[in-house]
């Protein structure tokens, strides 16, 4: 129980958001109206699938600093998570674009530079998949989820602030003043950054440890 | 258990209090931004979902199919446990 109080913070976090999230008061913005409670749901996948993909990255980095198959595990099985947080998000910025921008999908730095971040991602598995041999496999695919998160760095946060875009926070604006981001609205987002995040760790650690218990028993196979 | 119960505990009050570093935002919001002029018609907001409190049934709702989530991914955590120990005392 004392390893997981971040669990149950997590836990409390999210329900938090979801309670004040509907219920607090928030701006009336003209095109957005009500929509703008989104902001508690959709943003944080974001926040988390790069928090998620940053332990990737880190894990990827340390196999090639010791080449233990452990931090490869972690490295692969935290992508899969990261990945699942993507397409969330990716999804429900295309519906919250529906009803706001009126598309479905528009051609949008933002957007398409989201789109081409999770396909670069998708690589990195078929990547994996195609070695056979577990110590290159690991090796090649380290060196991949390195140039993997410096591309989401140049697609997600760079491009997007060097153009205009339709999408909030770009366009040499890295905030959310636009959209008038008032003090009750910040007392939801942050939690629900937080609880989002530790709630996608919760999801990758269940995977690593799913992972390592499978490696372990094919060697004793 | 108390001990992190504390300290959760604190950490939302920071969250909650970190809100009221940010009072100045809208007035600051208000001189500088394109804020839409006064003769413009009012925002459409959900106001009759609020005012007939129907809003407390999604809610109710949603928290409810979130609790139904926790309550699975802690039994599989608690599963995955168990094998894991089962595997390594072999």
């Amino acid at each position: 129980m004392k390893k997981n109080w971040w669990k149950i913070l997590a836990v409390i976090c999210v329900l938090y958001t979801i309670i004040a999230g509907f219920l607090f008061k928030v701006p009336a913005q003209p095109i957005l109206h009500e929509t703008i409670r989104n902001l508690y749901f959709h943003v944080p996948m974001w926040f988390g699938m790069m928090t998620i993909l940053f332990v990737s990255l880190w894990h990827s980095i340390k196999y090639l600093g010791k080449s233990d198959i452990q931090s490869d595990i972690i490295a692969s099985q935290a992508a899969h998570t990261g990945m699942l947080l993507g397409i969330l998000g990716i999804i429900t910025g295309s519906l919250w674009a529906r009803y706001t921008w009126g598309a479905w999908w528009v051609p949008d730095i933002k957007l398409n530079g989201a789109a081409v971040t999770l396909l670069i991602y998708l690589a990195y598995f078929i990547l994996r998949g195609s070695l056979e041999e577990e110590q290159k496999r690991a090796r090649i695919s380290a060196v991949y989820n390195i140039f993997a998160y410096v591309m989401l760095i140049v697609f997600l946060m760079i491009l997007p602030r060097l153009n205009d875009s339709l999408h909030p926070g770009n366009g040499g604006n890295p905030g959310f003043n636009k959209y008038d981001l008032d003090s009750t609205m910040r007392m939801v987002f942050y939690p629900a950054v937080l609880g989002w995040i530790l709630l996608g760790v919760w999801l990758m650690t269940i995977r690593i440890r799913i992972g390592k218990l499978k490696r372990k028993t094919l060697i004793n196979d | 258990m108390i001990k992190h119960i504390k300290n959760i505990a604190a950490v939302i009050i920071l969250l909650f209090i970190s809100g009221a570093a940010f009072a100045q935002d809208k007035t600051d919001a208000a001189t500088t931004t394109d804020a839409p002029p006064q003769a413009m018609p009012p925002v459409e907001m959900a106001t009759g979902l609020y005012q007939s409190g129907k809003i407390y049934v999604v809610v109710g709702v949603i928290a409810i199919i979130f609790a139904g989530i926790i309550a699975y991914l802690v039994m599989l955590d608690k599963k995955i446990g168990k094998l894991e120990k089962e595997i390594n005392n072999k």
